[in-house]
């Protein structure tokens, strides 16, 4: 392969990753930005989601048939009830914390986190799960470059997503409300907006859209295990921190600039794949010591 | 601010045991007494898990200090374990070192890997640490994987046990000892650092950071200072592990068993060492005592967790407020 392949390859590979990377970092940033809470447990909901899919996949599977049809059904039900679970939690976890000491939030997120691992652990008994989809194979090529169907449409389904999500935060009056809590959520409250169901709606959407990422990379990779959420969570934290935490486009900017980065970091001398996420986290805590506000976050006080 | 009169608590009993010096000496006898007899009540294995949970109090002692006296969320404290556990490991297997002369270069390097990770990101938000740590945690253990003077995933096997002055420090009951004696000395030196002036330094930084740094206490060399004594603590109990065991493997350095020590710290109460010590205990043998569980061991272990969170944050026995 020359080495114009091995670009376009890596090209490839760094838009799939960073897709689901934009994915979860949206949930966190959006989460952050109302709230100005961590949610740890957010690479769980991705891992659950891909459970959830799976779940509802086998199910529609006699009728629907295990193909594409099937899919998209099924990640549209799995991101409905990952979404409500993200919303219970914060009932029941986040909002009785939110005027505690930083500390206890930051437990609690971690104990929420490990319930839903260790859960997700008893219920699968460690194992990795197939994920039972058949997509096929099919695909396009473009000189030396493959492109399956499967890679096109989880792109264009995350793009679509995200544009979506753009256009209800920028567009609509729920969206204004939500822009309005993030600035100053008393004064918001003050104006008549309903916070708690801001925050409610903010966390189904964060929650959705893990999910979604979740049940595409079940079928995408074809399996699940309960542990798939942590890395991708710190992953996810990495992007959203790169495109500035708070920030929607940027945490969409800093998903493909991670993907890409890991792919094409992969291929530079000395950094083979096995050093893939020693790369990543390096570049989180560069970012964090040289540019803490991201690409396109603004500077932030530390709440008194 | 207000003073409030203290709660009655259901401890109140226990402090009014203990509110005469000779009582409390006669209570520390006591508990030394017990420690030296232990081995022969709970026999070889008994011997062994009580040396997992002395280690566990050392290090939770550690880990303490930076989230129970300074109030910062470290969730990858297993790095400073792993980083004393190989440098011994390396350094006696490779170089044919001393344990002893070992064990200062193992301090040294877990004070070099704080330092370079905890002064530029002390400055950020606080929960940007906590994430920060979290993926440290998952480098230093990564990279203990891929290198070749780790050993790789199989890790480094045969690591000499040490001698002391003609003792050669060998069976489990010895190294029970020895760790009773790092367990006493970590209460010690916790206890001294919580009175001094660094420890009215960090509870002034905990409690309200931009009043702290408005007295004219520097908030990051604070926060760095616990970070680096956490992070001795970390190595030593890795130091000695390693001596322990002979074997050490990447695994032994997991997020997991970054949960499990900052579990110790939070589930007995933060910031105070009985409670510590009691959190230390309760994470080692409650999976002897819960074994039919199987699996569910974990998920019981997190879900109480998030009940003591949201029900008794400040843990099962936590510190009383002082003046």
């Amino acid at each position: 392969m020359s080495i114009f392949d091995i670009f376009t390859n890596q090209l490839l590979n760094g838009i799939v990753l960073g897709s689901f990377y934009a994915l979860v970092a949206l949930g966190y940033t959006m989460v952050f930005g109302v709230v100005k809470l961590l949610n740890f447990a957010h690479g769980e909901l991705y891992m659950v989601g891909g459970f959830a899919g799976f779940l509802v996949l086998s199910f529609l599977a006699p009728y629907l048939g295990p193909g594409w049809l099937g899919v998209a059904v099924s990640l549209v039900l799995a991101m409905i009830a990952v979404g409500f679970l993200g919303v219970v939690i914060e009932r029941v976890a986040y909002a009785p914390m939110l005027s505690a000491p930083r500390l206890s939030i930051l437990i609690t997120a971690l104990a929420v986190s490990l319930v839903l691992q260790n859960g997700m652990l008893t219920l699968t008994k460690g194992q990795y799960v197939p994920f039972g989809a058949a997509l096929g194979f099919g695909g396009v090529k473009l000189g030396n470059l493959f492109i399956s169907y499967n890679q096109m449409i989880l792109v264009g389904v995350a793009a679509a997503l995200m544009l979506a999500l753009e256009l209800f935060v920028s567009r609509t009056q729920y969206g204004r409300a939500m822009r309005a809590v993030s600035v100053d959520k008393d004064m918001a409250r003050l104006m008549g907006i309903n916070v708690n169901a801001v925050i409610a709606i903010t966390f189904f959407l964060g929650s959705a859209l893990a999910a979604a990422a979740g049940s595409m990379a079940g079928a995408y990779y074809g399996s699940l295990w309960y542990f798939m959420g942590f890395l991708i969570g710190l992953k996810a934290f990495t992007a959203a921190v790169i495109g500035g935490i708070g920030s929607i486009p940027g945490a969409m900017l800093g998903g493909l600039i991670l993907g890409l980065l890991e792919s094409f970091g992969t291929q530079l001398p000395g950094v083979g794949s096995e050093w893939k996420d020693v790369f990543s986290f390096s570049v989180l805590i560069l970012v964090l010591v040289f540019k803490p506000t991201g690409l396109l976050g603004k500077p932030e006080q530390e709440r008194m | 601010m207000a003073q409030f009169p203290e709660r009655p608590s259901a401890w109140g009993g226990l402090a009014t045991l203990l509110d005469t010096p000779q009582k409390r000496y006669a209570a520390i006898a006591v508990i030394l007494v017990a420690m030296a007899v232990a081995p022969y009540i709970f026999g070889s294995y008994g011997t062994v898990i009580l040396t997992n949970a002395l280690l566990y109090v050392l290090l939770a002692l550690g880990l303490n200090i930076v989230v129970g006296y300074a109030g910062l969320l470290d969730l990858g404290f297993a790095a400073f374990f792993a980083v004393g556990a190989y440098t011994v490991g390396i350094t006696t297997l490779h170089f044919g070192l001393n344990f002893w002369l070992a064990l200062p270069l193992a301090v040294l390097l877990a004070i070099v890997a704080g330092v370079v990770i905890g002064a530029p990101t002390l400055r950020l938000r606080s929960d940007y640490l906590a994430i920060v740590t979290l993926g440290f945690g998952e480098i230093v253990r990564i990279t203990a994987r891929n290198l070749r003077e780790t050993g790789g995933a199989s890790g480094l096997i045969g690591i000499d046990s040490p001698w002391l002055f003609g003792w050669h420090i060998r069976t489990p009951l010895d190294f029970y000892y020895v760790f009773c004696v790092l367990a006493i000395i970590g209460v010690i030196a916790s206890v001294r650092l919580a009175n001094s002036r660094l420890g009215r330094a960090w509870l002034y930084v905990r409690h309200d950071e931009d009043a702290a740094e408005a007295m004219g206490i520097n908030r990051v060399k604070v926060k760095l200072a616990a970070y680096v004594v956490g992070a001795i603590y970390g190595s030593i109990g890795g130091a000695f592990f390693a001596a322990n065991l002979g074997a050490i493997s990447p695994e032994s350095f997991s997020f997991r068993q970054s949960v499990l020590i900052l579990m110790a710290v939070i589930l007995g109460g933060m910031g105070k060492i009985p409670g510590v010590i009691l959190g230390a205990f309760i994470v080692i043998l409650a999976p002897e005592l819960l074994r039919d569980f199987g699996d569910l061991r974990l998920l019981i272990f997190a879900v109480g967790l998030l009940l003591i969170m949201l029900f008794r944050p400040s843990g099962i026995w936590p510190a009383r407020s002082k003046r």
